[in-house]
């Protein structure tokens, strides 16, 4: 990400009116930056103390050793030759000094000049200590020197030392230099705090930016995915999938009221007026009995409308996965047969039933008889007389299946996918009592055991598929 | 029998305690926890009513958990409008012999309330039932009605056994569902209405006196005699 995006993302994150301003110091992204730039700084300063160690340290050892080479070469002299071999090879050195920068200075016992390149030994050098870093002059020229005294037999007293001008000289060019990229490394720092701050900011600004969206009611929004498949962008996906649910959850919620402001106020209304009618018209206690117990059943209607309402709610709310067993699916099945073989065979229908055995489910019972029992209803109370119902159970690697297929009318291709919405009514379907919440019903327990339910053309009829997925499915048996 | 009915809807407790005076019961009503529970501990009931949520510190729930922890086994009908199956879960493994929710049809409470009364009283292991001229034996998994020998299915069997155990009873289709197929859902069709209208065929066409009844708008009874 460039600078100059960040930049621009940091604009208009402070730009949005609907992002609450964080006092700096608080914000997380000020933190970071912070954060950022004193582990640069640090970095910047180890570096630094580094570098000066191997250099002018470096340096200090090295002279230190020459002096100590130069002190130990003239004590030699000194012993093997006396003192004439002495100044004569400090007379030499000081020749062959290119650099120019040895000091040598050799005093007898009252500190009177015998040789060297210095007029007069220096205040400050005293005979407690050995070495020292005292301004001198020689020939004229004045600068700081490090001195090495060496006391010699006969109380003569060496001087060796070393012009320290070129290690001045580098500690005052490597101290600007530090000082320089110490300011270069703040404003590094601070810049690259700022980045940091502003990249945190635009991915943060845009996931409460939406957040803000949807909580002022925008239900659409959706975080932007960035596509890198970076950690933010995993975090936006999980963002947006949980909003996803929510609409879902919302729209569930939309319709169900709007089914209540319709489905159920016709029920209502009906009872209402009958009643209504029986206390103002009925002629005798009979025809009052009669609107009483016709109200009654209207109402009773209108309670398992809601009871099957809440069922629903409830499976799609996930709270029924703690009611999950491990179950005989083909026994349940088996059983239903035999429960729906009866009704089928009242309303001339013949029931067919192919089932797998031993096929056992991890699910909730309860709500699997409950899909069942619905699509055997449906199919024996839209098929024609002289028909034949189809019920099959069967397991595959992929899942277990299903399948209720029928002779009736079927459900035309334009409505399938809205008949397992929640009062749902096909054209065929208005002239036969029910709520259009058998099918929502066995949509929700189909998505609560992760299944899916399909309708299909049965050429003619219909085949509603119930698919659990495999991993529902306990192969222990 | 002595029933006591914990509700404190004024109403709905009206009804109730109407109802269960007519079927010829001893009703006694507490308005809240605190009461039904004094009642409940300190007289002996056949069963009780008790409704979930009350007012007064104790509700349902913690009324029957302190009965039950005073070795109190009144058998205990819950009435709640809280319809969720866990809830009624939590009101079963609470030590509740029943849940009914509200709203709810009289006849329905009816039998439930004299079917947890029964199970309560502990008949021990029956291995012959007999509602007039019809008998069946339980070991030989027979049924014999005025001596002749009558064939039914396993199925029609349990059906027939239930609506026996339960004679002179009211059983609602809902109680049919739970008790002889052991489901807990609301079918749309008339399934328990064909499967009696079969037991019917076998059990009473045949014969001159009918003994399964239709009671309107609350399920079936097998009685002797017509009412």
């Amino acid at each position: 990400m460039s600078l100059a995006t960040t930049l621009q993302m940091l604009g208009r994150g402070r730009t949005d009116p609907r992002q609450r301003r964080t006092p700096m110091f608080r914000s997380a992204g000020f933190r970071f930056g912070i954060l950022y730039a004193s582990l640069f700084g640090l970095s910047a300063l180890a570096l630094a103390a580094f570098l000066w160690w191997t250099t002018v340290g470096l340096l200090d050892r090295q002279t230190d050793a020459a002096i100590n080479a130069d002190t130990q070469g003239l004590a030699e002299r000194y012993q093997e030759g006396g003192l004439p071999a002495l100044i004569e090879t400090i007379d030499q050195r000081l020749a062959t000094n290119i650099d120019d920068n040895a000091i040598y200075l050799l005093v007898g016992p009252r500190f009177d000049r015998i040789a060297g390149n210095l007029n007069a030994w220096p205040r400050g050098v005293t005979l407690d200590t050995n070495w020292f870093e005292l301004p001198v002059e020689r020939a004229g020229l004045k600068g700081v020197a490090r001195l090495h005294e060496f006391n010699l037999a006969g109380g003569f007293h060496l001087l060796v030392g070393r012009d320290s001008h070129v290690r001045s000289q580098l500690r005052r060019l490597l101290t600007a230099a530090l000082l320089w990229s110490a300011v270069v490394a703040l404003i590094l720092g601070m810049l690259g705090g700022a980045l940091v701050r502003g990249a945190f900011r635009a991915t943060v600004a845009d996931v409460s930016a939406t957040a803000a969206a949807i909580a002022a009611g925008d239900l659409s929004r959706r975080v932007r995915i960035a596509g890198t498949d970076d950690e933010f962008d995993l975090l936006a996906a999980a963002v947006n999938d949980m909003l996803d649910r929510i609409m879902r959850l919302m729209d569930g919620v939309k319709q169900v009221s709007n089914a209540i402001a319709h489905d159920l106020r016709t029920p209502i209304a009906r009872a209402r007026t009958r009643l209504e009618d029986a206390a103002i018209h009925a002629r005798s206690p009979d025809e009052l009995h009669a609107a009483i117990e016709r109200a009654q059943a209207d109402l009773d209607g209108v309670v398992g409308v809601f009871q099957a309402i809440l069922r629903i709610a409830e499976i799609e709310a996930g709270a029924r996965r703690s009611a999950f067993v491990t179950f005989d699916l083909s026994a349940l099945i088996t059983d239903m047969t035999e429960l729906y073989t009866a009704p089928a065979e009242e309303a001339g229908l013949r029931l067919d039933a192919a089932i797998q055995y031993e096929i056992s489910l991890h699910g909730d019972r309860d709500m699997i008889q409950q899909a069942v029992a619905n699509l055997l209803d449906n199919a024996v109370k839209f098929s024609p007389t002289g028909t034949t119902v189809q019920l099959t159970l069967a397991a595959s690697r992929d899942g277990v299946r299903i399948e209720v297929a029928d002779r009736g009318p079927g459900i035309p291709e334009a409505d399938r996918t809205r008949a397992t919405e929640r009062f749902f009514r096909g054209e065929q379907a208005r002239s036969t009592p029910g709520s259009g919440l058998g099918l929502a019903l066995v949509q929700a327990v189909a998505t609560l055991h992760g299944g899916t339910l399909t309708l299909a053309d049965n050429a003619p009829g219909l085949r509603a598929i119930l698919k659990l997925p495999a991993s529902s499915m306990n192969v222990a048996s | 029998m002595r029933i006591l009915v914990v509700e404190d809807d004024k109403d709905v407790a009206g009804f109730v305690l109407k109802g269960l005076r007519e079927a010829g019961h001893v009703v006694e009503h507490a308005s809240n926890g605190r009461d039904g529970l004094f009642l409940a501990a300190s007289e002996s009931f056949d069963a009780i009513v008790l409704d979930r949520m009350l007012p007064g510190g104790i509700d349902g729930l913690r009324l029957l958990e302190t009965l039950r922890s005073q070795n109190n086994h009144t058998p205990v009908l819950f009435l709640s409008a809280l319809a969720q199956v866990d809830e009624r879960v939590k009101g079963l493994k609470a030590g509740g012999d029943d849940y009914l929710t509200k709203p709810f049809s009289f006849a329905e409470l009816l039998a439930r309330v004299e079917g947890i009364a029964r199970r309560g009283r502990g008949e021990g292991p029956v291995t012959r039932l007999a509602v007039a001229d019809l008998e069946m034996d339980l070991l030989s998994r027979t049924v014999r009605r005025g001596g002749e020998k009558i064939d039914l299915q396993p199925r029609e069997f349990r059906l027939l056994e239930y609506l026996m155990r339960h004679a002179g009873q009211v059983v609602t289709r809902t109680m049919l569902l739970e008790g002889v197929w052991d489901y807990h859902f609301d079918p749309q069709t008339n399934v328990i209405d064909v499967h009696v209208s079969r037991l019917r065929q076998k059990v009473d066409k045949p014969f001159p006196a009918p003994l399964i009844h239709t009671v309107r708008n609350a399920g079936y009874m097998l009685r002797a005699e017509a009412p």
